[in-house]
């Protein structure tokens, strides 16, 4: 408890409560309209998910393209508790049910499946999301193709904040710890690592498991801030959507990922009415880093000093160009 | 019994297309260990160009096979040249990546030109508006030109890889790249000629499914693309003869989920298919295990 006091940590504690009172204080002073509030929200949805993502791929090296699967369980189990039980309790159960139950599934579909390596365990995810994607789409509770509709709102921008740094607290913090470390270690070299006594298939299982853990947070947040939910949102453009923010950031970056989050949802905020153009600009966006810069924006870099202040100078940026 | 048999009949007309797709994810896989994605598009592509010459130029349906299959040739190296030559020596990661990009960027760029509408195929008239009848059991001449199409392709194919010096040189890179490339092997144009021979197999599957379910769109390569790979997964990937078994097993499964089954699963249990094969046997039907050395 008593590094908590340390001067670093102290600062950024002091930055993370700066960004959120700024924010808040825009909001409330009416410079963040409604529809740049959306677009905030789609930032932290996307922070969420890419920094959830970038454990799995980025640090422990498992390419995942299953991502939004995990995000429409935690969307839809969280719909339904607060659909059910419109109130703050149920909404915080729904959430956390949502997270709960991504998990499971991540830890069910993750002990068999991360045997296979590299394209394989690629391809056998994006199936599982796909198969989630037609269960969803043939039950009864989800109404199928029609989708949920009228999901009770409850988060605004102090509940999105919360979970949004919480994500990236924990998983930070995870990567420092020992876990972390023999994660990072399965990317460098698999066959090293378990030579050296880390077990590969528990680490695997345990940033896989992680990882849809916070997949399911931001798909609760979706559901209840975008109040609507259609299986179709769920499908394999929307795991691509992520791997982009990932991949631009940096695979292995959590600041980087932050940073792409953002930068990418302005870009297509603006770009709301050409769907087609924005699908194009990120299409060439994938191939020309891939050919230039693979290791994307920040490679496996961070920023040092506080990654947290940087989301508020980029989010004010963007409110000054409206 | 009749019911079967027509599912049987339906479900190889499916698999020859699936076939016919799985055949260009398992000859690059084989060559260069890229799920090209792309490939889903090539195929799309096909079927684009051979409605507009059926439509714009009214060409009949053999002239429009052949030249969505070169146009198709064409469009298969451009994109390994331009796309994936580059990153011969990059990390798996960064290859699959990109191959995802491209994909993206020929259905966007495709949605751009063409609009996103579902477009029907011209009516086929004269011989290939023919239906067979035997006993209960109907066979339409679009089934026989599918599968009678599949066989030849696969057959010219197989002399391809077995009987010429190309085919040869493919066995070779896809064996070990370094070691034929010291045996004077021009990799590249092997893994360019590799492409080609893929991309017309999907040019010519994609008229052929334009003929058969009688519409198209941007996005239409999508599914069919993850069930061929799931198909050559299924057989083995890398090997041509399990890419042919995995097509058509596939297409006949999802013929009979539908047909006896509920028809809004019939992709689930293709990618159910897919994890149980992957998890029980990794190397596919056909394939070998490999032992990992360090």
């Amino acid at each position: 408890m008593k590094n908590i006091f340390k001067h670093k940590t102290l600062q950024k504690f002091v930055s993370i409560l700066i960004t959120y009172a700024a924010i808040q204080g825009l909001i409330t002073v009416g410079i963040i309209d409604d529809y740049w509030q959306a677009t905030l929200a789609t930032i932290c949805i996307n922070i969420i998910l890419a920094v959830s993502l970038n454990l799995i791929t980025g640090f422990t090296g498992q390419f995942s393209l299953g991502h939004a699967g995990f995000m429409s369980i935690g969307a839809y189990v969280c719909a339904i508790i607060t659909i059910s039980n419109p109130t703050t309790v149920g909404f915080i159960g729904g959430i956390i049910a949502g997270a709960i139950a991504a998990a499971l599934v991540g830890a069910i579909v993750g002990l068999p499946t991360l045997r296979l390596r590299g394209d394989y365990l690629a391809i056998a995810t994006l199936g599982m999301a796909e198969i989630i994607k037609i269960i969803f789409l043939n039950m009864e509770i989800t109404n199928g193709a029609a989708g949920l509709q009228g999901i009770p709102q409850f988060v605004n921008w102090t509940w999105m904040f919360v979970f949004t740094v919480g994500t990236v607290v924990i998983i930070a913090n995870f990567l420092k710890s020992s876990h972390g470390r023999a994660c990072i270690s399965i990317r460098e070299d698999e066959i090293a690592a378990e030579s050296m006594g880390v077990n590969t298939t528990k680490y695997k299982v345990i940033s896989f498991t992680m990882g849809a853990f916070f997949a399911g947070i931001a798909g609760g947040i979706y559901a209840s801030y975008f109040y609507f939910l259609k299986p179709d949102l769920f499908g394999f453009l929307k795991s691509v959507d992520v791997l982009v923010i990932v991949v631009l950031g940096g695979l292995g970056s959590i600041s980087g990922s932050i940073i792409a989050a953002v930068l990418l949802a302005i870009i297509s905020t603006f770009l709301q009415s050409f769907s087609e153009v924005r699908m194009i600009i990120y299409a060439l966006l994938l191939i020309i880093l891939m050919l230039f810069r693979p290791q994307g924006l920040m490679g496996s870099k961070e920023i040092s000093l506080s990654v947290f202040k940087k989301i508020g100078l980029k989010s004010k940026r963007g409110k000054e160009e409206v | 019994m009749d019911n079967f048999l027509q599912q049987v009949i339906n479900g190889i007309s499916l698999g020859s297309i699936y076939a016919l797709i799985a055949l260009g994810y398992t000859m690059v896989y084989g060559i260069i260990k890229l799920i090209n994605f792309a490939h889903c598009d090539v195929y799309m592509l096909g079927a684009y160009i051979g409605y507009f010459c059926m439509t714009s130029l009214k060409l009949g349906v053999f002239p429009s096979l052949v030249i969505a299959m070169l146009a198709c040739t064409i469009i298969g190296v451009l994109i390994e040249k331009i796309a994936y030559k580059p990153l011969r020596n990059a990390t798996r990661i960064a290859v699959l990546i990109t191959a995802i990009g491209v994909s993206l960027f020929i259905e966007y760029g495709t949605m751009r030109f063409v609009t996103a509408n579902v477009r029907a195929y011209p009516p086929m008239t004269g011989w290939l508006a023919e239906r067979f009848k035997i006993g209960n059991m109907t066979i339409t001449a679009q089934q026989i030109l599918i599968v009678a199409s599949t066989i030849v392709l696969v057959a010219l194919l197989q002399f391809i890889v077995k009987k010429t010096k190309m085919g040869k040189a493919m066995r070779a890179v896809s064996l070990d790249k370094d070691a034929a490339e010291l045996m004077g092997i021009n990799v590249n144009s092997t893994i360019s000629f590799t492409f080609a021979l893929g991309s017309a197999l999907a040019g010519a599957a994609g008229v052929l499914v334009g003929i058969y379910y009688n519409s198209i769109d941007p996005l239409m390569g999508v599914i069919p693309g993850l069930k061929a790979f799931v198909a050559a997964v299924f057989g083995g990937i890398g090997i041509i003869p399990g890419a042919m078994i995995g097509g058509y097993f596939i297409g006949t499964v999802e013929v009979f989920v539908s047909g006896y089954g509920n028809s809004l699963y019939k992709d689930a249990v293709v990618f159910a298919i897919l994890i149980i094969i992957l998890i029980v046997k990794p190397a596919g039907l056909l394939g070998k295990n490999t032992k990992e050395k360090v």
